[in-house]
């Protein structure tokens, strides 16, 4: 066994296991992301156990670097919680996917196996040796054969740069509300509805106490509500301020008996 | 080795991108389908480069390599700007054009 057989013998399986996981398994979208990842690296290997160095590196940077980390970016922007909802749209549309899948793939092998003739394997260390390595090898074949086809793809990749741009920008639906506007909008909840229009009391500080779960005690001894986060309020954090407010009470009453039997 | 293996194998991973394509409702997971399915025809081409000798199969998936960075900046900038009116990925939320 030679040393591509053997790559290709732990490359093959690993990388069909997890592309079948990642894509047809798994219901998290990140679980299938990192498969497919998997998978290009594994893809890289093989292309180094082929002969092919320069692609090698441009799967790994390209590919599983650039393209896959670009749908795991977009994956924790569109929430990686989004629901993969299994409900068929179509009746009977899983079963015959799969059959479908299985048809082509039946397909394509036997079309391989029929058109094969079992020729030699030229290998490319002839082609690699032609100019130097494999790089420069390719290199004379795109700055040569192909250079036509190099120069289409830099528009093409100036049309996708513009094509992304164009599609991030987003309209508002409505204008933006600038800083006048708010305060339109606090004078008129305090005519409407007496809402304070002023800033929201700071949190309370205690003896024991300051953070921003600690709510504002008002003059009476009771709690200010606006003082405190809707959120921690909801969470169930908000520390119990008039029981610490009597910490200090009861301190202070200890202090002032004690100076009277001093006295 | 002959490349009849690595044609195999190709075939395989094709046909587990067709079905993920078909089977997944998640638009970014049916996508990375495709690129699944363009990896595997660059897998053969790759192995036909290295099985006749000659370089044309390696520039081919090099070009293939392009295409798909350019489609996948494209296609997921679509996906965000369907989801930003949708606030959903699924592929049957989509079945309008326009807003």
């Amino acid at each position: 066994m030679s040393g591509a057989e053997i790559t290709f013998w732990i490359a093959a399986p690993l990388m069909v296991i997890a592309a079948a996981l990642g894509l047809l398994v798994f219901r998290k979208a990140v679980y299938s992301a990192l498969c497919i990842a998997f998978v290009m690296i594994n893809l890289a290997v093989l292309y180094a156990s082929l002969d092919a160095m320069f692609l090698t590196f441009v799967q790994i940077i390209v590919y599983t670097g650039a393209i896959m980390m670009l749908f795991l970016f977009v994956l924790m922007l569109v929430g990686v919680d989004t629901p993969d909802s299994m409900v068929e749209t179509l009746k009977g549309q899983r079963g015959s996917a799969i059959a479908a899948a299985i048809g082509l793939l039946g397909l394509i092998v036997f079309g391989i196996a029929g058109a094969l003739n079992g020729g030699p394997k030229v290998g490319l260390d002839a082609a690699n040796a032609a100019y130097g390595g494999n790089v420069e090898s390719l290199a004379a074949l795109i700055f040569g054969r192909y250079v036509f086809i190099f120069e289409l793809t830099s528009a093409l990749l100036i049309t996708a740069a513009i094509g992304a741009m164009v599609l991030g920008q987003h309209a508002r639906t409505k204008p933006k509300a600038t800083q006048a506007d708010r305060a339109a909008e606090r004078m008129r909840r305090y005519a409407a509805d007496g809402v304070h229009p002023g800033t929201l009391p700071n949190s309370g500080v205690l003896a024991r106490h300051n953070s921003i779960a600690t709510p504002a005690l008002l003059p009476d001894g009771s709690v200010s509500d606006a003082s405190v986060s809707p959120t921690l309020v909801s969470r169930g954090v908000i520390v119990d301020a008039p029981a610490m407010s009597q910490i200090t009470a009861s301190a202070f009453d200890q202090v002032e008996t004690a100076q009277e039997e001093d006295q | 080795m002959s490349p009849d293996n690595y044609l195999y194998l190709a075939a395989a991973l094709f046909a587990i991108g067709t079905a993920g394509v078909m089977l997944r409702r998640n638009a970014l997971v049916a996508f990375m389908s495709v690129e699944l399915m363009l990896n595997a025809a660059n897998l053969a081409m790759v192995a036909f480069a290295s099985a006749r000798g000659n370089l044309d199969g390696q520039v081919a998936t090099f070009f293939v390599m392009v295409v798909a960075a350019a489609e996948v900046v494209v296609g997921l900038s679509i996906i965000i700007t369907i989801y930003r009116t949708r606030r959903s990925t699924s592929v049957d939320a989509a079945n309008l054009l326009k807003l």
